[in-house]
């Protein structure tokens, strides 16, 4: 990431609310997991060598001819289904043509004014169970860009950039933009509701398998347009709030991180307030997320699109699906994930709280797994609610992009419930995992973390204690048992940790009391 | 009265990287109304019951299977680059200087 951007002016989060209405529409854009790309049999495979994944027809040289791949127009069809849209019994591909050297084509093939999929619905819960209806507008097929680092200049970005260097190996991967209509009426909670929003996208197109929805890889990408009118209602959603035309909005790009899309939403709003309190006027832009400072800085002024000259891609044919696939195609939809939720919270047995905060967490999926591989839910939760979670926060990653997979947590439980290991022992088996020194059995080997089972050493380190702390001990034989936890505590260091507490406080107690 | 102005076919030249002088525009501008009048002619001739077309054959849905075919090596992908540099392709800066 280049440097950071300097922030605007920005106004009190509840002041620019007390004055302005937030207006939201939010584009994700998500990968399929397709073997091949869009419009030609390339290999899709993140991280292969620059330039090893292109052909004729992804390069766009002269002559070559794309054709659609079945399995990225069967992912478009679901996603539409799964967010309730109409499927177009007719449409066809675009060109957008734009001069930028991400596609060597000078244009991409996307569709334009006939998406695959339009006018549908995704209800999305909120942090306090509540649920909020985003209206969709449209799902379209296009395809990737190449990915493009920049040499020269101080920081390694664009600007000030003295030439690119590209890599077309992303370009023509499968690509499906999911526009939302305008979200009007979430007021204070907007910022909420764009994370919640892309949080259950996510989840759905993770259940339907077409994506691998990893943000920090970018599979999935969110971009934000948020534009302030002014507040004449205490309630957003009343009739005279909605009446209220739209502002001028700015579009905040590659939001890369559900805690981001909810921060940058919230940066726009204090900072397009501050203008609009001023008196000055936001300008229609695209806009760039700084992660590491919090805020957004302006970026190109938006082309309209007439100056992408759209029109119809003479290269591919138009897509008329057959209305009986479609059905068939429907038939294949998962369980939608609010149903999901409700079924998996009555079997783990966990509280509407509990649930609510694994939901919130992004934890459902790995202790779902966690579970299937063979741990009780109770400690799937424990595991990814609490060391996990932490381990994640504090190296700024998703729960699913933390190096250790639900099965390595089971293994590690099942180590925990043989007795091999205590909770302090599993936690430095987790850092082990988290730095690739192998799974949780591996780990113990190498970093030799097993508990001593065998009472022989025990008692050794149970009598020495017993003989160095002999106040402590006259106290426990006089009654007071609470003072037997500073003998545990000494026999555990002379242990190094690798030892049963409960088993030492049980030699302990042998010694001391008749 | 002309079709296309000059600030429109500044703004096309613009959009499609093409540097012209203020003589380039005028003629490009006279030029450009007599290739716009010739498909207003088309377009007279072409009734409400004449549907727009974009692909001349009566097909649809022709896709392929998700199968992998052999791409290019990257030498062989960046044979015909003019520059190239860490096995990518080496493009002029992207955004003029402010």
């Amino acid at each position: 990431m280049g440097a950071s951007g300097t922030g605007e002016t920005v106004l009190a989060y509840d002041e620019a609310m007390a004055a302005y209405d937030p207006v939201m529409g939010l584009e994700v854009h998500v990968e399929l997991n397709t073997a091949t790309k869009m419009f030609c049999g390339c290999p899709t495979t993140f991280g292969a060598e620059p330039n090893s994944q292109v052909c004729p027809v992804c390069l766009g040289l002269p002559g070559a001819l794309p054709v659609l791949n079945a399995k990225g127009l069967e992912g478009a069809v679901r996603i539409g289904l799964a967010l309730n849209c109409t499927i177009a019994s007719w449409c066809r591909f675009a060109r957008k043509n734009y001069f930028y050297p991400d596609m060597p084509k000078n244009f991409q093939t996307s569709q334009y004014d006939e998406p695959i999929a339009f006018d549908g619905h995704l209800d999305v819960e909120l942090d306090d169970g509540t649920t909020f209806r985003v209206e969709i507008e449209r799902a379209h097929m296009e395809e990737d860009t190449g990915k493009s680092s920049h040499v020269g200049g101080a920081t390694g970005r664009i600007h000030g950039a003295e030439y690119s260097l590209v890599d077309y190996n992303r370009a023509g991967i499968p690509l499906i933009e999911i526009v939302t209509k305008p979200l009007v009426g979430a007021g204070d909670r907007a910022p909420e509701v764009a994370r919640a929003y892309v949080s259950a996208l996510r989840d759905l197109l993770r259940a339907l398998g077409v994506s691998d929805v990893k943000m920090e890889q970018g599979s999935l990408r969110c971009d934000a347009n948020v534009s302030l009118r002014k507040r004449v209602s205490d309630d957003a959603t009343s009739s005279e709030q909605k009446a209220v035309p739209f502002g001028i909005r700015s579009e905040t790009k590659n939001v890369n991180s559900l805690r981001s899309i909810e921060r940058a939403v919230r940066y726009e709003i204090t900072r397009q307030a501050a203008r609009l309190a001023a008196g000055r006027r936001v300008v229609q832009e695209t806009r760039h997320w700084h992660e590491d400072t919090g805020v957004t800085t302006a970026g190109r002024e938006k082309s309209d699109a007439e100056d992408y000259r759209y029109f119809p891609e003479p290269d591919l044919v138009p897509i008329a699906p057959e209305a009986a696939w479609v059905e068939q195609l429907r038939t294949t939809l998962p369980e939608p994930p609010a149903q999901r939720r409700r079924r998996l919270q009555t079997e783990w047995g966990f509280g509407d709280l509990e649930m609510r905060d694994v939901v919130n967490a992004g934890a459902t999926e790995a202790i779902e797994a966690t579970v299937v591989a063979g741990a009780s839910p109770a400690t799937a939760r424990k595991w990814w609610m609490g060391e996990l979670a932490r381990q994640a926060n504090t190296r700024g990653l998703e729960l699913s992009a933390l190096a250790i997979t639900p099965a390595q947590v089971a293994e590690l439980q099942a180590l925990v419930d043989a007795g091999t290991l205590n909770d302090a022992l599993a936690r430095q088996v987790v850092e082990g995992v988290l730095a690739g020194e192998g799974g949780p059995a591996e780990v113990v080997a190498a970093r030799g973390l097993e508990l001593v089972s065998d009472d022989g050493p025990l008692i050794d380190a149970v009598e020495a204690a017993i003989a160095a702390h002999a106040d402590v001990a006259d106290k426990v034989r006089g009654g007071k048992v609470a003072a037997v936890g500073a003998l545990v505590g000494a026999v555990m260091k002379q242990m190094r940790g690798k030892a049963d507490a409960a088993r030492v406080r049980e030699l302990l107690m042998e010694r001391l009391t008749p | 009265m002309s079709a296309i102005s000059r600030e429109e076919v500044s703004h096309l030249a613009m959009l499609a990287r093409i540097d012209l002088t203020p003589d380039e525009l005028d003629r490009m501008a006279g030029q450009l109304d007599v290739i716009l009048d010739a498909v207003a002619t088309v377009r007279e001739v072409a009734g409400d019951d004449v549907p727009a077309t974009s692909h001349p054959m009566p097909l649809t849905n022709v896709t392929r299977p998700d199968e992998v075919r052999p791409s290019l090596t990257p030498e062989q992908a960046l044979s015909g680059a003019p520059e190239s540099e860490q096995q990518r392709f080496r493009v002029p800066r992207i955004l003029e200087e402010d």
